[in-house]
C-alpha cells in the first residue's frame, strides 16, 4: 500500500511487525507441514518429482541470473551444479524411503516417520538456486515445510526459484505454503523467524555469524561451518592426474563450492614434478612479488576481499596487475607458513591456491592440521596419493569429516564426484561446532516414533505390519455454501447408504479380528 | 465462582445492566472477561476460554493483535481522532486503500463509529440518491440498533423501544424468496435493498445458488440499490476479502464494520460509488459524526487492511476452514441425531441442532469446555460458530476436541443419558 498515511505511522521496522510477519509465515507452514503429514508415499513423490523435473529444466535459466545477479561465479558451472541438485539428488535417495513405516524385524521395533515440521533454510549468495534446489526437495522428501530466506545479494533469483518451485508442488498436489521464501530478507526479520518457537529446524549456510546465530537461536539447528580444505600430494601420487583434479576443482564455479582446496601441501620430492604439470593444467604460479600483491588484494584488516570472491583467475590477475596466459584458471602462491601470520591460509573462494612444500610426510600432515586449526575444522580435505597406508594416516589426522582421495575435492567431498550424499549443506560436526558430521540430505530431516513391545513379549510383527498408517492426503475443501459448484450438496453429497454399509462393514472386520485374537490366544 | 465476581456481578446489576447480567446466569454462561490475548480470552476467575463468537468477527485477526497495538500506540504520538470538519489525512488514506479494496466503481468512504451507524449513513445515501424512502430488507435481519438500522431488523429490537417503523416504508421479505422480492420492488417504490451477505443474527443461513445475484438484478430491474452489510462476511472470512464478490455481486453500497476496527478502534465504514455518493457534492455538511471516521480508528483500520490482504491470509482461511470442517463431520458422525447440520462459508459457519433451542445448551457446555462461541438470538436451534482466520493448526485441533466433548454433554442433557453414540 503505498500510502501516504504509512509514512506518518510506519511500523514496518518494530519487532512487533517483523515478529507478526515471521509469525503469519512460519503458523501457514505449520498447517502446510501438518496437512502434508497426511501424505503417502505416492502423493508426495509425485510433488517431489515435479520439482525436481521443473529444477532440472530451469536449472540453466537460473545459472545464468545466479551469475548475473551476484556477479560472480560460472554459468556453465552453476547449470550443473543446479542439475545435480534435481532429479539426480531425488534419484540418489529414490531407494530410502522417508515416508512409510519401517519394521526391524531383530529388535522387533516398528518405526514410523515424523517430519520435522517446519524448515527454516538459509540459502547463501555463492550456490544459491543450488542449495534452494536442495533445500527444497530435501524438505520435500521428508513432508516437511519449508521457508527459505535467500542472501540479499542472490535474493532475486532465489525467490524465483523458490516460487517456481513451489508452484510446481501445488500444482502436483502439495499442500500450499509448503514451500515459502522471504523476499525481503533483512537480520532482523531473520533473527525473528530464527527464534520463534514455531521453527523446528534451522538449516544454516551461510557465513559463519549467520551459522553461529543459529546456533544461539534456541531452536534445533543444522549449522556449517566454513572449509578450508587442505590437499595433500605425496611423492607417490601421479602427479599429472593430481594436478589435473586440483585445477578442475579449484576453477569449477570460481571456488565457490565451500569444498574447494585451499591450500596445497605437497612433499619436496614431488614439488618440481607437480609444478610442472600444474602449470600445463591452467596454473600460474606466482612469483614472491605477486604473491605479496595478491595477499594485500585479497585479505583486508576485516577479512577475505569479497570483491574477489567467486571471480575467475584472469580477472583477478588484472586487478593486481599480474600477466597471466590468456588460458589461466588458478593462481598458485607458494606459502612459506601456515598459520595466523599468513593471510593466504586461510579459506579463499576464489581461483587462489597456496603452495605449502613439507620436507615429509609427517611435517605435510602437521601443516594439514594446522590449516584447520585456523579455519575449516570438520569440513573438507583431499589427498592424491597411492600409498594407503598415508591415506589412512591422512584421514585419521586430519580433523575433518571427509576426506577426498584422488579426486577434485570441490565436487568430490560435496557428493558429485564421489559416492558420498549429494548436499549444497556439509555437515562440520563436532569438530566444527556444529551438531551433524555428515552431507546433511533428507535423513536429517525427519525423527522416527518406535513402537516397541516388551522384551518378552512372542508377537510377531505380522498384525502390525499389516497395518497401514492412516495416510488420507489433502483435507477434503470445506462447502462455501450458495457458492456454484462449491455448495455442500456439491463438496459432500450425501450417500447415507454407502455410508452405513461402509459402517458395519468395519464393525464386522473389527469383531471379526477381535474373535480370531482371540481364539489365537 | 469466586466472591470476588460475585461481588462484581451485583456491582454490573446495579450500575451497568441487570436484566443481561442475569440472563448469563441463567444461561450458565458467567463469564466476566478478564485479559485477552490472540484468540483467547481470560475470564476474571481464571478459565481461558478460545473465542470463537469474535463479536461477529470483530476479533477476525485475534484480540489485541500486535501489530495493531504497535500502530495505535505509535498513531497516539501524533493523532487523536481529529476534526471531523476538515479534509484529514488519515480519513482520506482509509478511503484509498477501501476504493482499491473494494468490488466495482465503489469510491468514497463515508464514517461512522460503528455498524448502526454506518447503516444509517447507507439507507440516507440511498435515499438521497434515489429520491425515494422504502428499504426492502429479509425477515429476522440484523443491522443495528441506530434510528433507521433498527427499523430494518426484527421487531424484537424496535418495539421495545417504540422505535418499529409505522409508516410502511420498512418492508421486509423472507430469505432466499426471490418472487417475494420481486413483489416487493416492482413498485419501483423502493430506495434500497439491504442485505447482509449471510445473516448473521439469524444463525447464518446460506443464500441459495443465484439468489444474491438475483437481488441485484431485481434491483437494477426495479431502481432500487443494493446494499452490501458486509459487518459480518467480509475482511477475508469467507476466503475473499469481500464475501459478496464470492456471488457475483457489485454493490452500489457497501458497509463494513465490527472487524475493520480490530477490535482496536471503533470505526464503521461505508463505500459507495461516485455515481451514488451525490450528497457529497451537493451538501457535504449533509451528514456528520464527531467520532465517525476517528483518525485513530482509521490508521488501525488501514494497518487491518493490510494484513488480512497479506497473501499467507487467504491460505491461512483455507485451511482453517477445511480442517475444522472435516472435524466438524466428524463430530456430526458421532452425534447425528443431534448435531444435524452446518453452514458454512469460509469461518462463517452455523451449527444447527434438532432442538428449537439447541444451540443454548452446547453454548454452555462449550463454555465449560473451554470455549467461548454464542447461539443466534434469532434462531436459538443454530449456534454461530466464528473461528478467525489467523488461528493456528494446533489452536483448531484443540477447539475440535473441546467441541466433540461439549457437543455430547449437551446432547446428554437435552436428549437423555440413555442414548448412545454412534461410533
Amino acid at each position: 500500500m503505498d500510502n501516504f498515511v504509512r509514512r506518518l505511522v510506519d511500523i514496518s521496522q518494530s519487532e512487533a511487525a517483523m515478529r507478526a510477519r515471521a509469525d503469519l509465515v512460519l503458523e501457514r507452514a505449520r498447517w502446510a507441514a501438518e496437512v502434508f503429514h497426511r501424505y503417502d508415499r505416492a502423493k508426495t513423490m509425485a510433488a517431489v518429482d515435479a520439482v525436481a523435473r521443473i529444477a532440472f529444466d530451469k536449472a540453466g535459466e537460473y545459472a545464468e541470473w545466479a551469475v548475473r545477479e551476484t556477479g560472480f561465479g560460472v554459468v556453465a558451472h552453476k547449470k550443473i551444479k543446479n542439475e545435480l541438485s534435481s532429479i539426480p539428488l531425488v534419484d540418489h535417495y529414490r531407494d530410502r524411503d522417508f515416508v512409510s513405516p519401517r519394521i526391524d524385524e531383530r529388535s522387533m521395533v516398528v518405526e514410523i516417520p515424523r517430519p520435522a515440521g517446519v524448515i527454516f533454510a538459509l540459502a547463501p549468495s555463492t550456490n544459491p538456486v543450488a542449495t534452494v534446489y536442495f533445500k527444497v526437495l530435501s524438505a520435500l522428501m521428508t513432508r516437511n515445510a519449508i521457508v527459505i530466506s535467500p542472501h540479499p545479494a542472490a535474493r532475486e533469483c532465489c525467490v524465483d526459484a523458490a516460487r517456481t518451485l513451489a508452484a510446481a508442488a501445488e500444482a502436483a498436489g502439495a499442500p500450499e505454503g509448503v514451500i515459502q521464501v522471504i523476499a525481503d530478507p533483512s537480520i532482523p526479520l531473520i533473527d525473528q523467524f530464527m527464534r520463534s518457537d514455531k521453527t523446528d529446524v534451522i538449516l544454516a549456510t551461510g557465513g559463519s555469524a549467520m551459522v553461529r546465530s543459529a546456533y544461539s537461536s534456541s531452536n534445533p539447528a543444522i549449522g556449517v561451518g566454513p572449509g578450508n580444505a587442505p590437499v595433500f600430494v605425496d611423492a607417490t601420487a601421479d602427479p599429472g592426474h593430481a594436478a589435473r583434479h586440483i585445477v578442475e576443482s579449484k576453477s569449477f564455479d570460481n571456488s565457490l563450492l565451500c569444498t574447494n582446496e585451499s591450500v596445497l601441501i605437497v612433499v619436496a620430492e614431488a614439488e618440481r614434478a607437480l609444478k610442472a604439470e600444474l602449470q600445463k593444467a591452467g596454473c600460474h604460479i606466482c612469483s614472491e612479488e605477486e604473491t605479496q600483491t595478491l595477499r594485500r588484494y585479497l585479505f583486508h584488516e576485516r577479512g577475505f576481499n569479497v570483491e574477489a570472491l567467486g571471480r575467475d583467475a584472469i580477472w583477478i590477475a588484472r586487478q593486481v596487475g599480474i600477466k597471466v596466459s590468456p588460458k589461466t584458471l588458478v593462481l598458485v602462491t607458494p606459502i612459506r607458513l601456515i598459520g595466523e601470520e599468513e593471510p593466504l591460509s586461510r579459506e579463499k573462494l576464489c581461483p587462489v591456491l597456496g603452495l605449502y612444500t613439507a620436507r615429509n610426510n609427517a611435517q605435510a600432515m602437521m601443516q594439514a592440521r594446522a590449516l584447520l586449526r585456523l579455519s575449516g575444522a570438520g569440513h573438507s580435505a583431499a589427498i592424491h596419493s597411492n600409498d594407503t597406508r598415508a591415506i589412512v594416516d591422512y584421514a585419521a589426522m586430519v580433523e575433518v569429516y571427509r576426506v577426498v582421495v584422488n579426486a577434485p575435492c570441490s565436487q568430490g567431498a560435496a557428493g558429485f564426484a564421489t559416492n558420498l550424499a549429494p548436499t549444497f549443506t556439509i555437515g562440520t560436526g563436532f569438530f566444527g561446532r556444529s551438531s551433524v558430521g555428515e552431507n546433511i540430505g533428507p535423513q536429517h530431516l525427519v525423527n522416527w516414533t518406535r513402537i516397541a513391545y516388551h522384551k518378552d513379549s512372542d508377537v510377531t510383527l505380522d498384525a502390525i505390519a499389516h497395518t497401514a498408517v492412516r495416510q488420507p492426503g489433502p483435507l477434503p475443501e470445506a462447502p462455501s455454501d450458495g457458492v456454484p459448484g462449491r455448495s455442500v450438496a456439491d463438496l459432500r453429497p450425501v450417500d447415507a447408504t454407502a455410508d452405513r454399509d461402509a459402517l458395519r462393514e468395519e464393525i464386522r472386520r473389527i469383531i471379526a479380528d477381535e474373535l480370531r485374537a482371540a481364539l489365537k490366544e | 465462582m469466586s466472591q470476588e465476581k460475585q461481588d462484581f456481578l451485583e456491582r454490573s446489576k446495579t450500575f451497568w445492566n441487570p436484566g443481561k447480567t442475569q440472563a448469563w446466569q441463567d444461561m450458565g454462561v458467567d463469564l466476566v472477561i478478564d485479559r485477552r490475548e490472540g484468540y483467547y480470552l481470560h475470564d476474571m476467575d481464571g478459565q481461558r476460554l478460545i473465542d470463537v463468537h469474535l463479536n461477529g468477527g470483530t476479533y477476525n485477526i485475534g484480540h489485541r493483535h500486535p501489530e495493531l497495538v504497535e500502530v495505535l500506540n505509535q498513531a497516539t504520538r501524533k493523532f487523536d481522532m481529529g476534526n471531523h470538519h476538515f479534509p484529514s489525512l488519515a480519513r482520506t488514506a482509509l478511503a484509498e486503500a477501501l476504493a482499491a479494496c473494494t468490488p466495482g466503481d465503489l469510491q468514497y468512504t463515508m464514517y461512522g463509529s460503528g455498524g448502526g451507524e454506518a447503516i444509517d449513513i447507507a439507507i440516507k445515501t440511498a435515499r438521497n440518491a434515489m429520491k425515494k424512502r422504502k428499504i426492502v430488507s429479509i425477515v429476522k435481519a440484523y443491522h443495528g440498533h441506530t434510528g433507521l438500522a433498527v427499523k430494518t431488523g426484527d421487531e424484537r429490537f424496535s418495539k421495545l423501544f417504540l422505535s418499529e417503523d409505522t409508516a410502511g416504508e420498512f418492508v421486509q421479505v423472507p430469505f432466499n424468496d426471490l418472487n417475494a422480492m420481486e413483489d416487493a420492488l416492482k413498485g419501483r417504490d423502493v430506495a434500497a435493498v439491504i442485505m447482509e451477505t449471510i445473516p448473521a443474527t439469524y444463525g447464518f443461513p446460506m443464500p441459495k445458488e443465484g439468489y444474491l445475484p438475483g437481488v441485484k438484478k431485481l434491483c437494477e430491474r426495479y431502481d432500487a440499490l443494493y446494499i452490501a452489510d458486509e459487518v459480518q462476511t467480509g475482511l477475508m472470512r469467507c476466503g475473499a476479502l469481500w464475501a459478496i464478490t464470492r456471488y457475483g455481486v457489485e454493490p452500489d453500497l457497501l458497509v463494513t464494520g465490527k472487524g475493520i476496527s480490530g477490535g482496536m478502534y471503533p470505526i464503521a465504514c461505508v463505500v459507495v460509488s461516485k455515481e451514488r455518493a451525490g450528497w457529497l457534492s451537493q451538501d457535504g455538511f449533509g451528514h456528520m459524526s464527531t467520532m465517525g471516521g476517528a483518525e485513530l480508528g482509521c490508521i488501525v483500520a488501514l494497518k487491518v487492511l493490510e494484513i488480512v490482504q497479506r497473501p499467507e491470509v487467504i491460505s491461512m482461511v483455507r485451511y482453517i476452514s477445511n480442517f475444522i470442517r472435516a472435524g466438524l463431520d466428524q463430530i456430526m458422525a458421532i452425534y447425528p441425531d443431534f448435531f444435524t447440520g452446518i453452514r458454512q462459508h469460509g469461518v462463517v459457519m452455523g451449527l444447527e441442532f434438532n432442538h428449537p433451542e439447541g444451540a443454548k445448551p452446547v453454548m454452555k457446555y462449550l463454555y465449560r469446555n473451554g470455549v467461548w462461541a454464542i447461539f443466534s438470538t434469532l434462531d436459538p436451534r443454530v449456534l454461530q460458530f466464528k473461528p478467525g482466520v489467523l488461528m493456528t493448526q494446533a489452536l483448531c485441533e484443540d477447539l475440535l476436541r473441546r467441541v466433540e466433548a461439549a457437543i455430547g454433554e449437551a446432547r446428554t442433557e437435552v436428549m437423555g443419558a440413555g442414548s448412545r453414540r454412534t461410533r
